[in-house]
């Protein structure tokens, strides 16, 4: 008797307990907290809010639990909450020229107005395993004292802005877009990219900014600046009628500079790519900021010929929600199409022999 | 039902938005209906589409059913049945003729369908042109053109090259004489049953963000040639538990010589005839 597909709510059930067993592993090892992903894993909690595009780092650390460690699912899960969150007000936009700043490099000046913050950064340690931090309870080095946000650091796009030999940041046709209450729809404006790739999957496009570093879509860029700022986010609510402060929120800022020599569409001048992102995921930042650029080719009369440059091919590609599940639905059963298939296939074969 | 959501897990707003689409999409038969589809709890490629149709029309008093395959106890139709048995509370059935809305993936129930039932299918990709034209700025002008050349001439190449028009299933469809639509990956054996179906026909791409219909007594018209007309997959022999002689039949294969056993892929149908045979 036939009995493949059936069953399949037991296997259902038996399955869930057997993840929740697994994610707790063994019980005589102490059960991870929140805080301490929110704390020790903070590099995942940035990504996980970034691409879920949720900024709330206890939901963020409690999805990469519930994940088990796996950083695309644990997005899902955010922006699958997310999805079902009602839309109280929309905040002006955040001043990353203010606030504190706890990291701040150019590349392109030595030295800058309010000066190079080198902050925290992995950049330059060695990548050597540290075998003392597999022993718990060492001692932690006291940090130096910070920049104070007295300290002005006005951005470096800024500065090379007043000489004309930047190009004025893209002013928005209308309002931004929002991809999360309508479709994507093409030709799709720079508001609408800029989401997008902020939504979108970090290897996706690190991949992408390094093939346009390798010659697909060459953009010759600077990083002009890359910041990591703490800027706190203000709304105004209609019975008041000004500004107040709703709570604080950590950025990873990058202003990419490009070389452009001209085109019939603009004069020669530095061009902007811009990226940001949720937390310190800098890397995500400059990846962003470097497709942003490649994605702007039409616009600055460039040929379109690499896969950056492709806005469809970019923009329908880049969420990893997306990705993941239509990758993975390949697991589900396809044996009424195999069948269709298998049918034809033995017609085809009859007919040749 | 499940605490801390909405009936049928979407906002009110959200479901207005959906039921717009929906109009708009049975309004102008076969056209893809561009909306703001959401991120669901179930992955994008697994229904997403279809549930979001689903939980935008389902009221307090439907009769839910859903199928994947054709059968109501593979585990994908299990985990979205129980979806909305858990957010919307809402009965469950796997009689075909009980139920007003179907959820389904890749068939069409062999019981015919009644006026007033609703049949929701899930779509991965909603374009019938994609593999001709992957960009959706062209494809949109190809479909506002009726610029359909390009599939006749992929069928024409293949009655050249292989004697037959080798697409069995998602078989483009020509909707009410005006856009080719993709029917979904249902094998082509169900798409006479799309043609003057007394049901509404409800189409869902989440990942895709479309939604398209066909609406109760609609032409619709599966591409081919005078000289070619459409066919589709017969089986030399019956069903080997309900014999039906006229159902999609599912091959199974029972040892590691190679044995196979042909059986309904609608299982309800085939219990259903098992059982009226036992009775008898």
């Amino acid at each position: 008797m036939y009995v493949a597909v059936k069953g399949g709510e037991k296997a259902i059930d038996a399955a869930h307990a057997l993840v929740a067993s697994e994610r707790r592993g063994d019980p005589a090892v102490p059960e991870l907290q929140l805080a301490q992903i929110d704390r020790q894993l903070a590099g995942a909690v940035d990504r996980v809010m970034t691409e879920g595009s949720l900024y709330d780092r206890e939901l963020a650390a409690l999805a990469i639990k519930q994940a088990a460690g796996d950083l695309v699912e644990a997005v899902f899960l955010l922006r699958a909450y997310r999805t079902t969150l009602p839309r109280l007000a929309v905040s002006l936009p955040v001043d990353t020229g203010t606030g504190l700043v706890r990291r701040r490099i150019s590349a392109t000046f030595k030295d800058v107005p309010g000066g190079q913050v080198l902050g925290a950064t992995f950049d330059y340690t060695h990548r050597l395993l540290d075998f003392a931090l597999a022993a718990e309870g060492g001692p932690t080095p006291e940090p130096s004292a910070g920049p104070s946000p007295a300290d002005p650091m006005p951005r470096v796009a800024e500065l090379l802005g007043r000489d004309g030999l930047l190009e004025p940041a893209p002013e928005p046709a209308g309002p931004p877009r929002d991809l999360t209450s309508e479709p994507l729809e093409f030709p799709a404006d720079r508001t609408c990219r800029l989401q997008n790739l902020a939504r979108g999957d970090e290897g996706f496009l690190l991949a992408l900014a390094y093939s346009t570093q390798r010659g697909y879509g060459r953009t010759h860029p600077f990083a002009g600046e890359l910041r990591i700022v703490d800027v706190a986010v203000e709304i105004v609510p209609e019975e008041l009628g000004f500004a107040v402060g709703i709570g604080e929120i950590r950025l990873a800022e990058c202003d990419m500079i490009n070389q452009f020599k001209g085109s019939d569409a603009a004069p020669p001048q530095f061009t902007r790519g811009y990226g940001l992102a949720f937390g310190q995921a800098e890397r995500k930042a400059m990846a962003m900021a470097l497709v942003d650029r490649a994605l702007r080719a039409e616009e600055l009369g460039e040929a379109v010929s690499a896969p950056a440059q492709d806005a469809e091919f970019v923009l329908s590609h880049s969420d990893n929600v997306e990705a993941q599940g239509f990758t993975q639905h390949l697991k589900l059963p396809h044996y009424v199409d195999f069948q269709s298939e298998l049918d034809l296939l033995r017609r085809l074969r009859r007919a040749t022999d | 039902m499940l605490a801390g959501y909405n009936f049928a897990y979407l906002d009110e707003h959200t479901k207005r938005m959906i039921r717009r689409s929906i109009l708009k999409a049975v309004a102008i038969p076969g056209y893809q209906v561009p909306f703001a589809s959401r991120e669901m709890p179930l992955p994008y490629g697994w229904g997403t589409g279809g549930i979001q149709l689903t939980a935008g029309i389902i009221g307090r008093s439907d009769v839910l059913k859903v199928i994947d395959q054709g059968a109501d106890d593979t585990t994908n139709a299990v985990s979205i049945r129980r979806f909305f048995a858990r957010t919307a509370g809402v009965a469950t059935t796997e009689r075909t003729a009980q139920a007003t809305i179907i959820q389904t993936r890749h068939r069409i129930p062999e019981t015919p369908l009644k006026a007033g039932q609703i049949v929701v299918f899930q779509v991965p990709i909603p374009e019938p042109l994609r593999w001709l034209e992957p960009r959706e700025s062209e494809t949109r002008v190809m479909h506002a053109l009726g610029d359909y050349g390009g599939l006749h001439v992929k069928f024409y190449e293949d009655i050249v090259r292989h004697g037959r028009i080798v697409t069995t299933y998602d078989y483009p469809v020509l909707v009410n004489d005006r856009y080719v639509m993709r029917p979904s990956p249902i094998p082509k054996f169900d798409n006479p049953k799309l043609d003057m179906n007394p049901a509404l026909l409800l189409f869902g791409a989440g990942r895709e963000k479309r939604i398209y219909a066909v609406p109760p007594h609609t032409r619709v018209k599966s591409l081919d040639f005078e000289d070619h007309p459409f066919t589709v997959e017969r089986w030399d022999r019956p069903c080997a538990l309900c014999g039906a002689p006229d159902s999609f039949l599912d091959e199974i294969i029972t040892d590691d010589r190679g044995t196979r056993m042909f059986v309904c892929s609608d299982t309800e149908y085939c219990r259903g005839r098992s059982a009226a045979k036992a009775g008898e």
